[in-house]
């Protein structure tokens, strides 16, 4: 479930450029809590982005990426008022979809 | 007198120490370190709990299943434009000055039910435990971008807490004998690499106010301005006021008032 | 900032399936998501991540590069970027040292989605970052080292 993403397109001379940011703690694994008990990994594992139907990237991530990952990419193509859509999976099974329209 | 003087040389000896010899050779450092910062700016990870605030007002909560919608943070009810930048402000309902987060916390108790204790609980976040104040303060703030700070302290009950926290600011206590005023009173001080500003002229509060919330990337985390002030006081070797404490609202009363004409831009980033 | 439309389209209801298997035992996180290379993600050295990336070798090329800051104040959050003017690039890999697992993130990239992605990623220690490109089959590396003044492993 998690918090919703912020996704930014701008298309500029036929070519878009998207920003994402996502909620997500990111655990490593090797963090320890207050009371010194390790916190279990927890992390994206994979993230998709698609113009329309069009699958514009796809990303493996490791729990090296940073808390709240943040993520920004060039596609050619993409109008104005188009959408892109963006879908992660956390190694806990969990996902979520946000969409933004391209200005 | 004299033991006055002698803890005055020592806490002077201390920033010196703090501040001496490292400006000139480290200045390149900071000069990557504000790269480093610019970085981060497009897509400051304070972003998303804008995100979550703008739900967390909307969203019906508490005993009482009310949103924060109909809440006035000085600019009427559900009036969020400009509302920060006009903080602290008097409110005649509780015959007080109050900050953002005093008057956020005065919303969620009244429309929403919540006790004073639930909700000041997780006033900050930690690792894995989310704050709403957080998110709520981040959505507010951002409400007032492009807008002018506006915090003249007109009212007899806003002056009388500016000049409590300028009193404040300067008056001299704890073991070492610290004020604000001893690491942001002048131009040019720094403790390493930190520039502390001057927090007494327009420029240099108006540069630190506008900012506020800030994500702080050594922390990881948004940063309130209570939080902040919290902080700077354990900094000063003072024992740590409350959450909502009169003597950090007076504070933020005295530096908005310094601030005053200066545009917000927030969330910020900070060290 | 404020002005853009956010909409849920669904949370989690295919996931939620997946994460109750999960939980039950009958697939691990890891399997439950096809094409994650658990091996490249969980090899230590830069030796081993190649390898299990399926690179046989790499070749140092002026037409990667790696951005990001000299130093990085946090560890935890350190922006790096990899961009290349080589012809068809279809895979970018992020690739960090002296982190305890090498590979931060890949990234395929389809026809039309230029060789330029950026990210943020954790470094326990100052370190090599290495970006890796494979353009039209072969593998190219660029490598920038970053200086962290406070680690990011703690989270
Ligand atoms: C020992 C020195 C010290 C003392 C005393 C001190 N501070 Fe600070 N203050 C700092 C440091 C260090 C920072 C953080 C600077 C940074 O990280 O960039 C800071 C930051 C701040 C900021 C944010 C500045 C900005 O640019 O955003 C404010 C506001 C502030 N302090 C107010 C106060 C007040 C009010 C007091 C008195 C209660 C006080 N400070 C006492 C060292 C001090």
């Amino acid at each position: 479930m998690g918090n919703p993403m912020k996704i930014r397109a701008a298309s500029k001379d036929g070519v878009t450029e998207v920003k994402v940011l996502v909620s997500h703690e990111m655990e490593t694994g090797q963090r320890k809590d207050a009371a010194g008990a390790i916190v279990p990994a927890w992390f994206i594992t994979e993230l998709v982005a698609k113009h329309g139907d069009k699958v514009v990237l796809t990303s493996d991530f490791g729990p090296s990426v940073s808390k709240n990952p943040y993520l920004a990419f060039k596609f050619k193509g993409g109008a104005k008022g188009e959408k892109v859509t963006v879908t992660w999976k956390d190694n806990k099974g969990d996902s979520r979809t946000d969409e933004a329209a391209i200005n | 007198m004299i033991r006055r003087l002698m803890k005055t040389l020592v806490g002077a000896a201390v920033l010196a120490a703090f501040a001496g010899g490292v400006v000139a050779q480290d200045s390149k450092v900071a000069d990557e370190l504000a790269k480093y910062r610019e970085a981060l700016a497009d897509g400051n990870p304070a972003d998303l709990l804008e995100v979550k605030g703008e739900g967390l007002w909307a969203e019906k909560r508490g005993p009482k299943n009310a949103s924060l919608e109909k809440c006035d943070l000085g600019q009427g009810p559900g009036k969020l434009e400009g509302a920060y930048a006009a903080l602290p402000k008097y409110f005649k309902d509780t015959n007080k000055v109050m900050d953002v987060e005093s008057r956020l916390v005065h919303c969620m108790v009244t429309l929403q039910g919540f006790t004073q204790a639930e909700v000041t609980k997780q006033w900050f976040s930690r690792p894995g435990k989310e704050s709403d104040i957080e998110a709520l303060v981040t959505f507010i703030g951002a409400k007032s971008n492009g807008m002018k700070i506006n915090a003249p302290a007109t009212h007899p009950e806003e002056a009388r807490m500016a000049k409590m926290g300028e009193y404040i600011f300067y008056r001299r206590s704890g073991p070492q004998d610290f004020s604000c005023s001893i690491c942001h009173g002048q131009e040019g001080k720094r403790i390493r690499l930190q520039e502390l500003g001057n927090l007494t002229t327009k420029e240099g509060a108006g540069f630190a106010m506008k900012t506020w919330p800030s994500y702080r990337v050594s922390q990881g985390a948004v940063w309130t301005m209570q939080r902040r002030l919290i902080d700077c006081m354990r900094q000063a070797r003072w024992p740590e006021p409350a959450y909502l404490a009169d003597s950090i609202v007076a504070l933020e009363t005295y530096l908005q008032k310094t601030a005053t004409g200066t545009v917000m831009e927030t969330p910020g980033i900070k060290r | 900032m404020n002005n853009q439309r956010r909409t849920v389209l669904k949370s989690g209801s295919g996931a939620a399936l997946l994460g109750m298997l999960a939980a039950a035992g009958i697939i691990t996180p890891g399997m439950a998501l096809a094409d994650w290379n658990k091996a490249a993600f969980d090899a230590k050295s830069m030796a081993d991540t190649l390898k299990a990336l399926g690179v046989a070798g790499t070749t140092d090329s002026k037409d990667v590069q790696v951005t990001g800051p000299d130093i990085a104040e946090n560890g935890a959050v350190v922006p790096v970027g990899v961009a290349s003017t080589l012809p068809n690039v279809t895979m970018v890999a992020i690739l960090i040292e002296k982190n305890p697992n090498a590979l931060a993130a890949s990234f395929v990239l389809p026809e039309g989605t230029e060789a330029n992605v950026q990210t943020r990623v954790k470094m326990g220690q100052t370190s090599n970052i290495y970006a890796l490109v494979k353009s039209d089959g072969k593998f190219f590396m660029a490598t920038k080292e970053i200086k962290v003044t406070l680690g990011g492993c703690g989270g």
